[in-house]
């Protein structure tokens, strides 16, 4: 039997496994050797023996879990072809967040992409999604249902900016995740214009530092000050989701709830969450970028890895595409949301 | 269209009042006629068409959207109309994120777009079938240039009023495509409006009320003068705005019988209103615990009888009441409590309640369930308008018309006569040594109205004061604690709360037995908040437990209206309007009350008179 994509890759209680090149990718336990695609701490985990990822999730990592969070790192610059074992890498941006890669894996004339999370909508604080044709395509699904069709950010920013120019004594304290998310938001006002201080809750701080380190350029972003909150009128806030109704956020004036997230296309999520102002804006593919990139890719099988499986598997089918779900446990189980790291009484 | 969906859809977001009042008072000022009378009726449950019903919705998703993607969508989202706005391709291209890069990658790759201008599809099952090519983007997207030799023209999106007119004309066997070219035309929010419109299912946590006090406020009225012509009226209420703006008089009401809105009093304070007030101002009388209603009686242009019944809010009941309905002979308006009478017997709000829950109104209902009105007042008679006379000569008036109406239906609520508060005092601690015999039990308490007062619409405060009877109190320990809504958001504020009962080996355990979220200060809830977050022992979503036992928890004094059956509870019992009187961080757990406090009350209650039976013991 010739070589295949499951001999290149295969499933591991940690994980994907590649047995050639001896790592796993964005394992979900502590391995010896691992591959991560990008910070989000769902799939850059501490505790690996030797870590290979770009330098940016790298620095992110260690902003996260502390400079020792694994025995020793590479980096791997992005369009470079590194020699693992006896498999041959190469990491090309995502889109999802700074530093985030997607991971293609090759060997006897099988190439394997493992994209990781990954968008293609505009973002200002990372470079833009590249297509590597490949024979099987790794997915996710996040947002893999056809309802999911997001708007132009520059819309939602607007609707953000049209509140606080009605509202103008109240704050807009706005839900966003610390990594990627918030400082996307931060860019996308900037770019809309918006030069006034934008506030942030302390968990976001280190990350936003991080980003400014990277050259991303994000203005005056002043910490919180708790005894300061009564005073801060028409002021737009950045903070974890889980503080949007925490009693952290009732002492602003006012507060205008809002939560910058590509959940809030669905109205009842909007609602649980007792958001006022939703702003789509995804980090994720939505459902028609999903389809487009696995076209693009020329694939002629797809693993899902998670979301939601169904529709994408089903539409691979109707496409003539092979597909199945990988059902990895440990990935973003609740989509984009971050794992309650951030504790509820913060700040 | 657009901007009624617009509209819709910040109110949905929105939770304070006083903003949605914004919201509806901005849209009225702007759109025009007919538009912002549809919409207006649209809120206030004023339009009637063919409803479009869920499955020719779904049939038309279907013919379009892959249904497997669709069948997954649907149970994501969780509603059809959203999931069907949602899904429904596109009209106009997404403006995209990625610098024009998806323009053309979307349109070729349209994922949802069956056919996508190609004639056919492959289905699951492998056959080709033949699809009217949709309308590619390129053609959709301007909708003002035409290209040239375009076959068909740019969709037109629909105004409110001419989807309402359509609904209202169509003929059954058109409506799909009709509803399908709207939704072609409307943005996302307009497809999601439209379909929760022609459903029936537009909620969108705006009441009439709010509605009515949006248009009056444009005009500087208060919501009851929009209510006192609003019988009259029909969509699109051309002659409402007019008057509202001042650009014509105010519409004269056709309504034989309208609805008037009714005056309501202010709780009294013990502490400090009895001493301001003289006695021999005031008339008393009972506080009926049913549901306040207006019988309205009166002549239409043909001289045919036109018998109307109103809640407080304005709703008409007739068609739940046809029994009373019956009842009004008369020309005049009645403004009364409506109470379950048995054996001449008033029955307690329970019995009321059994009835209102009903759908269908059966014989067997009335027979077993029949409504009766005790008069307080007397609004309208024979055409004249009684509401500028002094409470004493409505009175008479009143019980002059009772009188010689003679119905069975219809009587008289007595009047409480005392010459102190102290007087007053006893009459509330004990109407049935007063005068309420045996109907004390359905007394909510006292009402006391100045002798000089007109008939005011609203609540103004002074002429008419209520004096509830004590509430019931029980001491309970708190056991769960859940997050509150809007400015309490993030506050645990809804508490349930248990008392005490025997195992059957006799050891106590807590039994919940209600729920309060009310009663305390801001500054009390901080620490009620601050201790079931210190307190919580599980998490179950929002709800959080709290320590609670016969060494520790804390005790909520509950105060409470009375106690009913309950299937739902797991004590059999359940209260009505729970709220916490006191926090008794001092008592011990222990200590709180058991549940035959409650069995107690619930024995009392239970003295009604079952269906169909006498009174066995009449006045015992």
């Amino acid at each position: 039997m010739s070589f295949s994509a499951s001999d290149l890759l295969t499933l591991t209680r940690e994980g994907l496994y590649c047995p050639l090149g001896g790592f796993h990718v964005d394992p979900t336990w502590p391995v010896p050797r691992a591959l991560i695609t990008h910070g989000h701490a769902d799939h850059a985990r501490a505790g690996h023996g030797r870590v290979l990822a770009t330098g940016e999730t790298l620095r992110i990592m260690a902003v996260r879990y502390g400079a020792d969070f694994c025995e020793s790192r590479q980096e791997a610059p992005l369009g470079q072809e590194i020699r693992i074992g006896d498999v041959t890498v190469r990491f090309a941006p995502a889109g999802h967040v700074l530093g985030s890669a997607q991971i293609a894996i090759q060997a006897q004339g099988v190439r394997v992409v493992v994209s990781g999370d990954y968008k293609r909508a505009y973002d200002p604080t990372c470079l833009p999604f590249e297509v590597v044709p490949c024979d099987v395509f790794i997915t996710e699904a996040t947002f893999g249902l056809p309802v999911f069709r997001m708007p132009d950010t520059r819309d939602e920013v607007r609707k953000l900016l049209d509140s606080v120019a009605l509202f103008p004594e109240r704050a807009h304290i706005v839900g966003a995740y610390a990594l990627g998310k918030a400082q996307r938001v931060m860019a996308l006002l900037r770019e809309a214009g918006y030069d006034r201080p934008i506030y942030l809750h302390g968990a976001m701080e280190k990350l936003t530092e991080l980003y400014k380190q990277e050259g991303i350029p994000l203005g005056e972003t002043p910490k919180v000050v708790a005894a300061e909150r009564a005073k801060l009128h028409g002021a737009i806030v950045l903070c974890p989701p889980s503080s949007i109704q925490d009693v952290w956020s009732r002492k602003f004036p006012d507060p205008v709830t809002s939560f910058a997230s590509g959940w809030m296309r669905v109205r009842a999520r909007a609602r649980q969450k007792g958001v006022e102002l939703p702003l789509c804006i995804s980090d994720h593919s939505d459902w028609p970028d999903l389809c487009r990139t696995i076209r693009e890719t020329g694939a002629g099988e797809v693993w899902v890895t998670h979301g939601q499986e169904d529709a994408l598997v089903h539409w691979c089918g109707t496409q003539g595409i092979k597909a199945k779900p990988l059902h990895l446990l440990g990935y973003g189980d609740d989509g984009e949301s971050e794992p309650a790291a951030v504790a509820e009484e913060a700040a | 269209m657009n901007e009624f969906a617009h509209l819709l859809d910040r109110l949905a977001y929105e939770p304070r009042r006083n903003a949605k009042l914004r919201l509806l008072q901005d849209y009225f000022t702007h759109a025009p006629d007919p538009e912002r009378g549809y919409a207006l009726a649209a809120m206030t449950g004023g339009l009637t068409f063919r409803e479009a019903k869920p499955a020719m919705i779904r049939g038309l998703v279907e013919a379009r959207i892959d249904p497997v993607l669709f069948g997954l969508s649907h149970n994501y989202v969780g509603d059809l109309a959203e999931t069907t706005a949602l899904i429904w391709p596109a009209p106009h291209p997404i403006s995209s994120n990625d610098g024009g890069l998806s323009e053309s990658g979307r349109q070729r790759g349209s994922p949802l777009l069956k056919g996508e201008g190609q004639g056919e599809v492959r289905g699951s099952s492998g056959e080709v079938t033949h699809l009217t090519p949709t309308l590619s983007f390129q053609e959709r997207e301007p909708l003002a240039v035409a290209p040239i030799g375009h076959n068909n023209p740019p969709p037109h999106v629909p105004t409110l009023a001419e989807v309402v007119e359509t609904l209202g004309t169509v003929k059954k066997a058109d409506l799909p495509a009709r509803i399908a070219d709207w939704l072609d035309a409307l943005d996302e929010t307009g497809r999601w409006a439209l379909l929760k419109l022609i459903t029936g299912a537009l909620r969108v946590g705006v009441s009439a009320r709010l509605a009515k006090t949006a248009i009056a406020a444009l005009g500087g009225h208060e919501a009851d003068a929009v209510e006192e012509v609003w019988h009259g009226l029909e969509p699109p209420y051309a002659t409402l705005f007019a008057w509202v703006e001042g650009r014509a008089e105010r519409p004269t009401t056709l309504n034989p019988a309208p609805f008037r809105p009714p005056m309501l009093s202010h709780p009294i304070d013990e502490a400090g209103d009895f001493e301001k007030l003289d006695p021999a101002a005031f008339s008393g009388e009972w506080k009926w615990d049913g549901i306040r209603v207006q019988l309205v009686g009166g002549r239409d242009a043909d001289g045919a009888q036109v018998a109307r019944i109103y809640s407080r809010t304005g709703e008409d009941i007739s068609g739940a009441f046809p029994d009373l309905a019956e009842a009004i002979t008369f020309s005049g308006a009645i403004d009364g409590e409506l109470l379950i009478l048995r054996e001449q017997r008033v029955q307690s709000f329970n019995v009321l309640q059994q009835r209102l829950n009903r759908k269908a109104v059966t014989p067997k209902l009335l027979e077993e369930f029949p409504a009766h009105v005790r008069a307080y007042d007397l609004m309208q008679a024979e055409g004249e308008d009684l509401r500028p006379l002094p409470f004493t000569e409505r009175r008479a008036r009143l019980e002059a018309f009772v009188a010689a109406l003679d119905h069975a239906r219809i009587d008289l609520s007595p009047l409480v006569p005392f010459a102190t508060w102290e007087d007053l005092a006893v009459a509330r601690a004990d109407p049935a040594a007063v005068g309420a015999g045996a109907d004390a039990d359905a007394i909510e308490g006292i009402m006391l109205k100045a002798r000089d007062s007109a008939y005011l619409p609203g609540r103004p405060k002074g002429p008419w004061w209520k004096w509830k009877r004590e509430p019931f109190r029980v001491d309970t320990v708190m056991m769960y604690a859940q997050r509150g809504h809007g400015k309490r958001s993030s506050f645990y504020s809804d508490y349930t709360f248990g008392v005490w009962r025997a195992r059957e080996d006799g050891s106590p355990e807590l039994v919940p037995v209600g729920k309060a979220y009310h009663g305390f200060t801001d500054a009390e809830l901080q620490k009620l908040d601050r201790y079931v977050r210190n307190n919580t022992t599980k998490r179950f979503g929002p709800v959080r437990e709290v320590a609670y036992g016969l060494d520790h928890g804390l005790v909520l004094e509950i105060a409470f209206e009375g106690v009913q059956r309950s299937t739902r509870h797991k004590s059999g019992v359940a209260m009505r309007f729970p709220r916490v009187a006191r926090i008794r961080w001092d008592k011990p757990a222990a200590e709180a009350d058991r549940i035959e406090a409650l069995e107690t009350i619930l024995a009392r209650g239970i003295s009604e008179i079952a269906p169909g039976e006498t009174l066995k013991e009449a006045g015992a």
